[in-house]
Formats: C-alpha cells, sequence, structure tokens
C-alpha cells in the first residue's frame, strides 16, 4: 500500500484504540483523581463488560436488540458489583494507596477465576448491532490534476466509526456531569481536599463509592463498545489496564481533557509508528516514547506541576 | 550489632540450613527456589520498603541478570562464574542508566516509567531472537552449570548454593539498612524534603538504591537461571514485576526478613490450594484481600507491629 | 457459554484426579496405603501415574480445556480395556498457567510430590522449553503432544519425547506442494513474533522456494497484540496467497480484520487451522473465509470417508460431526491437535507394555521401549492415521490433511501422506546419556 492511504488507515485504526482507551482511562482518572487510589482490578471491569456483554447479548435472544440491552445493562451490572467492593473492602482498608494495590490484585484474580469458571477460557464474539464494510477513496495526483480512487485495502467498518461516536458522546456527558451538576461538584470537591469536603458536610464515603462504580461503569461501556471489534477473553483486562494506567499518567494525574489527548496520542503513535518500523520493534518504541515523555514532563502532559 | 537481630537472622539461616536434612524432597527442591526468590524480593523491598519507591519494572532486573548471565554461556561457552558476574554488571549497569532517567520522576510517574522501561526491555527479547531465542528462552546444558567444580544440576548442592546467596543477600540488606546510608533513605521515604533541608543529596541517595536493588535482582536472576537451567522471556513480562510488589507487601515493606516470608507464602498459597482445587486463583484472591483487611503491614509488619517493635 | 451440569462441558478442572481411578477395588487398595507404600513396594494393581500438564489457566486455556477432555477419555477408556500391565490409569493433573516457569514447578512437582510414573501432555513450545531441562534432570520420560519442531530440532534431551502428533517442520512441507501447485507462488507471511511463528517462516520458507515459489512478505505480529488492520498494509500488492497461522485469544480479531481489511478483492488465503482453532467457523465476521483453505492435523468435520477409528474417538471424547461438544454445539474443540494426547497415552501405555514397566526403576526402559518403536498402523489407538515414530529424533510423522471452507464447514481436499513429511534427521537423541 501506498505511504498516504497506510498513514490514514493506521490513523483511523488509532482513532478506534483511543476511543475505547479513552472510555476506560477516564473511568480510572475518575477513580485516581478522586479517590488517590490504584485500582488494579480496573482491567477486569472492562473484562466483566466484555463477557457480561456476550452473556446479556446471548439472554436478549441476540443481533441488534442483544446489543443494545447489552450496552444498557451491562454498565450497571458492573458498576452495582464495584459499589459492592468498594464498600466490603476498599472502604475498610482506609483507602491506604499500598493495601489497595494488594486487596484490588486479590479481586482481579477473584474476578478472573470466576470468569474462567463460569464462563471458559475461549474468546466468543459477539455480533455487531451493524457492521457495513466501507471502502474509503484517497486523492491523486494524476496528469489531468486530482482524482479520486479507492486504494486496495483502505477501509473501515460502520461498526467502528460507531464506537469513535459513542466514545466522544459518553466523555462528553461524563464532562458535563462534572462541570455542570451538583454531583460533578461534590466529586470535584472531594477530589481538591478531602477534609475541607467532608467538613463541609459532604458524605465522602458514598462519593467514594459512587466514583468507584462509575469508574468501573465506563471500563464496562468500553468492554462491551469493544467486543463485537475483539473478542470477550477472560485475560483481556492485563493489557487493557496497563495502557489505560499509562493513558491516565500521561495525561496528568485527574485531568479529563488531559486523559482524552493521552488517548489519542497513544492511540494514533500506536497505530502510526508501525508505518515506520515492524511490528514488535514500533511496540517497543511506542513504549519508550512513553517513557521519556514522563522523564522529561513527569507532571504529565496536563498535569500541574508537583506539589 | 543488637545481639537479638543477629540471633533472629541468624537463627533463621540455621533453620533453612536445619531443613537441608530434613526436608522431603519436594520440599527441598520448593524452598531452594524460594530463597533465590526471596533474593529478589529483598532487593525489591530496598527501593520500595525502604527507600519508598514504587517500581512496576524490576522484572527487567532479574531478567537483565538472568539474560545477562545465560547469553554468553550459551553463546559464548564463558564459564559459570564468569557469567555469573556478567549477569550481576548487566542488571546493575542497567539499573544505572534506568535509574537517572525514571528517577527525575517521582509517585505514580516513576512506576509507569520504570514500567515502559520494563516493557521495552521484554520486547526487546522478544526482538532479539537470534541471540535470545524470543519466548522459547535458552536452555542451558547441564554441563555448563558447573560452578566452582560444584554441579548446579545436584539438588544438595542447589539448596546449599542458594541458601549461601540468600544468606549474602540478607545479611547484605540488614548491614546496608542499619548503616547511616539505610537510615537517609528511611528519612527519604518518610519525608524527602526534610531529607534534603539536612543536607542529604537525596538523588544520589536514590541512585544508589536502584543500583543497588538492580544488583540483588539481577543476582537472583542470573542465579534462578544457573540453578534451574532455564533462561526465559516470561520472566522480564509485567507479571514478574507485579510479584516482587506482593511478596513485598505480604512479607512485610521495610522489614529484612519479610520479604523471604512473603515469597514463601505465596509460593505455598498457590501451590497448596491448586492441590485442593481447580480454583486456586480464587483462593489466592481471597487470602490477598483478607490479609490487607487483617494484616495490613504484612506479615512481619504486622508481627513487629503488635510484638517485636525492634525488628529491622 | 457451559453448561458445568453436563458431562463433557464442564468448565477446565485440573484436579480431577481422584476421577479416574475407575477400577474402584484396585484403587481402593492402592489408596489405603500410604503413599511411599505403594511404591516401594509397588503392588501389581497400584495405578499408573501419568502427570498431566495442563495450560488451564493463562493464554493455552482454550488448548488445555480439550486436551484434559481428551485426556480424561483416553485414560477412561484404557482403563475399562484392563489398564496398563494390569494396573489402572491414574492422571494427575496440575495447571501450569501457560508458563515456562511454572511448567518447570509443575514438572517437579510431578517427580517429587505425586511420585508419578511420567509426565505428559505439555502443547505450548515456550512451557515446553521452559519445563523440559527439569524432566531431564529428574530423569522423568516427559511426553509433549506441543506440535512444535523443538523436539527434532535437538535442543532438549533423552527424556523428552513426542510420540503422539507432529511437528511443525513436517506440517509446513507437508502443505507448500498444494500451495504452489494449487495457489499460487508469490506468498504473505503472517505469524506471530516468536518461536513458533519464525518456525513457520524459516520452514516455509525453505519449503515454497523447494516448489519454485516465493515469500515476498513476512509479517510478524507482536505477541499479546489485539488489534491488526494496521499490519496488513503491508501485504504487497502483487501477493497471490496469504499464509497464516495465529494462536492465543485474539485468533478471531485477526481473522475477521483481515477479511475486512480486502474486502472483495483478497488473494488466495491459506491458513492453519491454530488460527482458528477452538473457534466456531460460523462466527460472525468470517463468511470471507470461504474458499479458503485450511492445514487440519485431523478433520474437524466429519469426512464422508470418516474411519471407525475417527467415530470411536470422537464418541468417547464427546465430539459431534461438527468437531464441537456433544452436549454443547457452541463448544467447539481444538480437533487438530488433540487427538495428540490420546495418542500418546496409548504410546506411553504400549511402551510400559514393551518395557515391562512396573516402577519408577524402569523408566530409562520405558523411553528405551518408546525410542525403538516405529509403525503405528491406524486404528483405535491411532485414529488421526498411521505414524511412523522416528527413535533417534524423538518425533513423530503422520498424514496431513488440507481442506476447504465451503458453506461455514471444512472438507478435506487433499490428504498428505506421511512419507512426503520427512526431512533429514537433525540430531540422535539415542547416543545421548541418560
Amino acid at each position: 500500500m501506498e505511504f498516504g492511504p497506510y498513514l490514514m488507515l493506521a490513523a483511523l485504526e488509532g482513532a478506534v484504540t483511543a476511543a475505547v482507551l479513552a472510555l476506560m482511562a477516564a473511568g480510572l482518572s475518575l477513580v485516581f483523581g478522586v479517590m488517590r487510589v490504584v485500582n488494579v482490578a480496573h482491567g477486569e471491569f472492562y473484562m466483566l463488560g466484555a463477557v457480561l456483554a456476550f452473556v446479556v447479548a446471548g439472554m436478549a435472544g441476540g443481533g441488534a436488540l442483544g446489543f443494545v440491552a447489552a450496552l444498557v445493562a451491562v454498565p450497571l451490572i458492573v458498576g452495582a458489583l464495584a459499589v459492592a467492593a468498594d464498600v466490603t473492602v476498599l472502604k475498610r482498608v482506609g483507602y491506604d494507596p499500598e493495601r489497595t494495590i494488594v486487596a484490588t490484585i486479590g479481586i482481579l484474580y477473584i474476578l478472573q477465576q470466576v470468569t474462567l469458571m463460569g464462563y471458559g477460557p475461549d474468546a466468543r464474539p459477539v455480533a455487531a448491532p451493524f457492521n457495513q464494510r466501507i471502502a474509503l477513496p484517497w486523492v491523486e495526483w494524476g496528469a489531468g490534476g486530482p482524482s479520486l480512487y479507492w486504494p486496495w485495502g483502505l477501509s473501515i467498518t460502520s461498526y467502528k466509526l460507531f464506537v469513535i461516536g459513542a466514545a466522544v458522546v459518553v466523555l462528553a456527558g461524563l464532562w458535563v456531569l462534572m462541570t455542570r451538576t451538583r454531583i460533578g461538584l461534590v466529586m470535584r470537591a472531594t477530589q481538591l481536599d478531602r477534609e475541607t469536603a467532608q467538613a463541609f458536610g459532604i458524605p465522602v464515603e458514598r462519593v467514594y463509592a459512587l466514583v468507584f462504580g462509575l469508574g468501573a461503569g465506563l471500563a464496562a461501556l468500553a468492554g462491551v463498545l469493544i467486543v463485537p471489534i475483539q473478542q470477550a477473553h477472560y485475560l483481556m483486562g492485563g493489557d487493557a489496564l496497563l495502557l489505560s494506567f499509562i493513558v491516565v499518567i500521561i495525561g496528568g494525574l485527574g485531568s479529563l481533557p488531559g486523559t482524552l489527548i493521552a488517548a489519542l496520542l497513544i492511540g494514533l503513535s500506536d497505530g502510526i509508528l508501525s508505518v515506520f518500523f515492524s511490528p514488535t520493534l514500533a511496540k517497543i518504541v511506542a513504549t519508550l516514547l512513553v517513557a521519556l515523555v514522563l522523564v522529561f514532563r513527569p507532571q504529565g502532559l496536563m498535569g500541574k506541576a508537583p506539589r | 550489632m543488637n545481639a537479638r537481630i543477629l540471633a533472629l537472622h541468624g537463627g533463621l539461616l540455621a533453620l533453612l540450613l536445619a531443613l537441608h536434612f530434613l526436608l522431603p524432597v519436594y520440599h527441598h527442591g520448593n524452598l531452594a527456589r524460594i530463597m533465590v526468590l526471596a533474593c529478589y524480593a529483598i532487593g525489591y523491598n530496598l527501593l520500595f520498603g525502604y527507600t519508598g519507591l514504587l517500581s512496576l519494572g524490576h522484572a527487567m532486573f532479574f531478567a537483565a541478570g538472568m539474560y545477562g548471565m545465560g547469553m554468553p554461556l550459551y553463546h559464548l561457552g564463558l564459564g559459570a562464574e564468569l557469567a555469573f558476574l556478567a549477569g550481576i554488571a548487566a542488571a546493575g549497569g542497567l539499573a544505572l542508566v534506568v535509574g537517572l532517567l525514571a528517577l527525575r520522576t517521582v509517585g505514580v510517574a516513576f512506576m509507569i516509567v520504570t514500567l515502559m522501561f520494563s516493557q521495552a526491555f521484554y520486547l526487546a527479547i522478544l526482538l532479539a531472537v537470534r541471540w535470545t531465542r524470543g519466548d522459547e528462552g535458552l536452555v542451558l546444558a547441564g554441563a555448563d552449570r558447573v560452578l566452582f567444580g560444584l554441579d548446579l544440576t545436584d539438588p544438595d548442592i542447589r539448596y546449599l548454593l542458594a541458601l549461601g546467596l540468600f544468606a549474602l543477600c540478607l545479611s547484605a540488606a540488614l548491614w546496608l539498612v542499619r548503616r547511616p546510608f539505610g537510615r537517609v533513605l528511611v528519612a527519604i521515604r518518610e519525608n524527602p524534603e526534610r531529607a534534603e533541608l539536612l543536607g542529604y543529596d537525596i538523588f544520589r541517595h536514590k541512585l544508589a538504591a536502584v543500583v543497588l536493588s538492580g544488583l540483588f535482582s539481577g543476582a537472583a536472576g542470573a542465579a534462578y537461571g544457573l540453578m534451574f537451567g532455564y533462561v526465559g522471556a516470561s520472566f522480564a513480562e509485567v507479571h514478574f514485576s507485579i510479584f516482587p510488589l506482593l511478596w513485598v507487601l505480604l512479607g512485610g515493606a521495610g522489614t529484612v526478613i519479610g520479604p523471604f516470608f512473603g515469597v514463601l507464602f505465596m509460593f505455598y498459597l498457590i501451590d497448596i490450594s491448586s492441590g485442593l482445587t481447580p480454583a486456586y486463583m480464587l483462593v489466592a484472591g481471597v487470602a490477598l484481600v483478607l490479609l490487607t483487611l487483617f494484616a495490613p503491614q504484612g506479615l512481619v509488619g504486622e508481627v513487629r507491629r503488635r510484638w517485636l517493635r525492634w525488628l529491622p | 457459554m457451559s453448561d458445568p451440569t453436563k458431562p463433557g462441558a464442564t468448565p477446565a478442572d485440573p484436579a480431577r484426579r481422584a476421577a479416574l481411578k475407575t477400577l474402584a477395588g484396585a484403587g481402593a487398595a492402592a489408596a489405603a496405603l500410604p503413599l511411599w507404600a505403594r511404591y516401594t513396594h509397588a503392588q501389581s494393581a497400584a495405578p499408573i501415574r501419568v502427570g498431566f500438564q495442563m495450560h488451564a489457566t493463562g493464554i493455552g486455556a482454550a488448548y488445555g480445556r480439550w486436551y484434559d477432555r481428551t485426556t480424561r477419555a483416553a485414560a477412561r477408556v484404557i482403563n475399562a480395556a484392563g489398564g496398563i500391565n494390569g494396573r489402572p490409569l491414574e492422571i494427575v493433573t496440575e495447571d501450569d498457567g501457560t508458563d515456562p516457569r511454572r511448567g518447570a514447578e509443575v514438572v517437579e512437582k510431578f517427580a517429587n510430590q505425586h511420585r508419578v510414573d511420567v509426565a505428559f501432555g505439555t502443547l505450548f513450545s515456550h512451557v515446553v522449553i521452559g519445563s523440559a531441562p527439569r524432566a531431564g534432570e529428574l530423569k522423568l520420560p516427559y511426553f509433549v503432544v506441543s506440535e512444535g519442531h523443538h523436539v527434532a530440532s535437538g535442543m532438549l534431551n533423552r527424556w523428552t519425547l513426542q510420540p503422539g502428533i507432529t511437528d511443525v517442520k513436517s506440517q509446513v512441507l507437508a502443505v507448500a506442494p498444494f500451495v504452489a501447485e494449487t495457489l499460487g507462488r508469490k506468498v504473505t507471511m503472517i505469524f506471530p513474533d516468536y518461536a513458533f511463528g519464525h518456525d513457520h517462516r524459516d520452514f516455509f520458507s525453505e519449503a515454497i522456494a523447494a516448489q519454485g515459489g516465493e515469500v515476498i512478505a513476512k509479517l510478524a505480529i507482536p505477541p499479546t497484540e489485539t488489534s491488526f488492520t494496521r499490519y496488513f498494509p503491508r501485504i504487497p500488492r502483487e501477493t497471490e496467497v496469504i499464509y497464516h497461522v495465529m494462536v492465543g485469544p485474539a485468533v478471531l480479531t485477526f481473522v475477521k480484520e483481515m477479511g475486512e481489511f480486502f474486502g472483495p478483492s483478497r488473494p488466495a488465503i491459506f491458513g492453519f487451522i491454530d488460527s482458528l482453532e477452538a473457534v466456531d467457523l460460523r462466527s460472525p465476521g468470517l463468511d470471507f473465509l470461504e474458499g479458503t483453505y485450511f492445514w487440519e492435523g485431523m478433520p474437524r468435520y466429519v469426512q464422508p470417508d470418516q474411519t471407525e477409528f475417527d467415530r470411536h474417538f470422537r464418541a468417547e471424547v464427546g465430539i459431534d460431526e461438527n468437531g464441537a461438544s456433544a452436549s454443547d454445539p457452541r463448544d467447539v474443540s481444538t480437533y487438530a491437535h488433540m487427538f495428540g494426547c490420546w495418542e500418546t497415552l496409548y504410546i506411553i501405555k504400549r511402551g510400559m507394555e514393551a518395557a515391562g514397566y512396573a516402577g519408577p526403576q524402569d523408566r530409562q526402559k520405558l523411553v528405551e521401549a518408546v525410542e525403538a518403536m516405529t509403525d503405528m498402523p491406524e486404528s483405535n489407538e491411532h485414529p488421526q492415521g498411521a505414524k511412523l515414530f522416528n527413535g533417534r529424533t524423538h518425533q513423530v510423522f503422520g498424514q496431513q490433511h488440507v481442506s476447504r471452507l465451503e458453506n461455514g464447514r471444512l472438507d478435506v481436499v487433499r490428504t498428505v501422506p506421511l512419507e512426503e513429511t520427512f526431512y533429514p534427521d537433525e540430531v540422535d537423541y539415542t547416543t545421548r546419556p541418560f
């Protein structure tokens, strides 16, 4: 494939990755920002979203209806589960950063094993509600001026476009929630200063439970959206966790716009670097780039300078 | 040095020596592994438990030791003694470079930077397939695994060498943390600003901690590869960076013997529960959650909090 | 989802080690003795213990589950027919997490804790390679079912054998003529960027060159990759054939995205069924594979010329005519590989009978007895087909199949006889010390 179309294809694929990543990372960033804990089990909520999408879509009879049912129900189920985990475990370790890491590793093991026992080790697909292949044109300057042609392989599917759109809508909704509503105000107040918030009568513990549930719900939503593209598998949470973790830190702690920019950056660079390097080398370069960005800008792209 | 501290750590080593003659063969073999892995955990604890730097990339140091030992042995026919030193040197060199870069960051950024370097290292192992044989790894022939005339395929020799390495690492760690150097590290962990105000060069102390930690991890990696005859990329994976964190937190961060008990506990938790039920990860998960709820400072940390306040 | 209440459809369960003591009387008598007594005074009725190293968790779990079911079925059938040397067969299962590090520990546990007679059943190459040195040191016969070339390449040891499944090199040699003659001579290969994929790359490049063809591009996909489209533009336009082989949980994504990339104008496609093992070929997004070809070790769908042995094998393991679980048609098996567990257990039986195996002191005799084997005729013991074992390289050879995907099912279009899959020996293990 020629260079131009290749770059466009890689960018489109990167945008899909970025969309899913942004949703997941927004959830993690919320938890990280407000509660100041690293939720190692975040990837498992994503995995649960995908796996439950398979289950719910199957129960609802499959097809477009099944998918819509999964889209609505699964984030709620996973969110509720996360609230339960918060109340029974995280609250009782007092949101201590280190103990939370161990506790959420424990939750990660539990969720993986339960999924393996109930759902099995196979990767299972959910049919997309619609999935047309859309061939894309490219402009070529020939002898008679610019002309359009359809390069071999340059295409995207309608479902992938839908994923990008859905992510944009959800993130916009989250933005409104955080900046324009009372709940958002309460969350931001808790994020800024827990003690003061408490002094002003904000029920911090309930805010924490809500935030943890909301974060998990976002991860689950990302899982539901990805499952028609990639299949649900009980180990899919690991890589997703790492990537979204990276996005959150690169974007700057607790900064939603930063998270979005970082997700775009990581998604696109992953795609575009693969144009220039052999696949494994491209991964190495992308990984080192992330490290170096942080080495030279430790607070992340949109983060404030360290206190 | 305080007599009871000496007695406790010496006692542990003496117990391990006695176990050499008592244990059934399977547990004898396990304990040899556990002691080598405990060296890795001790190295991790120096950085995390004492200096307060949470690295998510220590697998690269373990693997650097392992490959730094294995590749010269496998490709160049270097003797096991020199190869072992080469492994430690490789890990130390890597730790120096990573430390110089990563220590520009603190907190979560440090976690990510170490994680990323470690991932790049892992992928590089896969990329350099001609020398590393990728994910398959290198199988070291039994004939090459002879250290000063001692045949490492012999389980008795292996156990005693593992014990020797563990004793070395344990006493080195004990010595380090009780010296002024170790106390500065703790001061940095507790309050870096104050430590700086007191005139300590924080960066150099941290860098020294990273390099020392890398050396311990590399020694463990080189020894593990040499003793068990296999050098593989799965030792560089991210799981293998999470493990020492888990071991140290379980055993007790900032205690000298905690890492050993963390490894011991985790190893047998998996081993025993996998014999009882196929859902052993469930058991492990529940155990981790319960431990954080009821022994928040880890096993040894809890003992120190309740009974033995003098534990180093 | 699998229903745990139905037999043959239960989720992975690596600890069902007691379930196989089917000969109740003998089993109970043996179980009443302490562990050491059973083996030092090997009674004639004490079970023969086979350690099954299972990929119950990790990336190999989809295979592990079916290797487990096949193994249990074979053990049941062997026991019903009187066991080995009159002793029942007991399968001791341990999960290795598809991890070479844990694999080595599991081998140790087999030898020193469970005191098994032999270890068996490992699939993923890196786990085999991580575990085999320990098996060699512990002098434990280690029967792998991996299809990797690592055994025949000579990198392992005298105690490691692969008598139940053919290796990549012979598989590739078998299919290369078909690719060159029928599909095209300019080939682009897509494979995972690790040893298993590199074996494919190296051996196929060689084999296709010998057929007058050429590999014009090689796409190595990093392990753990989950999205693939961005790699496909590297496929040169003049490609006549795509050769793909992929393993791991993302295989379906890989194949689906390949279809979406090509759209209506795809080249000929030849794949190893590994790319879609344990995957329903009627999954959404796979329609484009209609008319493409696959290598199969053993045909997943019942063929018109089905042998009685295949029928027997399917019935005992619980597989329907489409290669799925008899109790859940959506639970697709790893049919092209799992016969290896069945056949290997029968070879262990045959070897033990030939060696007069009585206990661990006879392990060396067992290895020598297996090394002495050559012909393995097609039978209930070898349902995949006749085999020829090479005792020097510790590797078995057998027939290979090329199948075409039509109407959502695979039908064999060419069977390559085992004589066409040979290559010169690369090692003679029989000269190595025990």
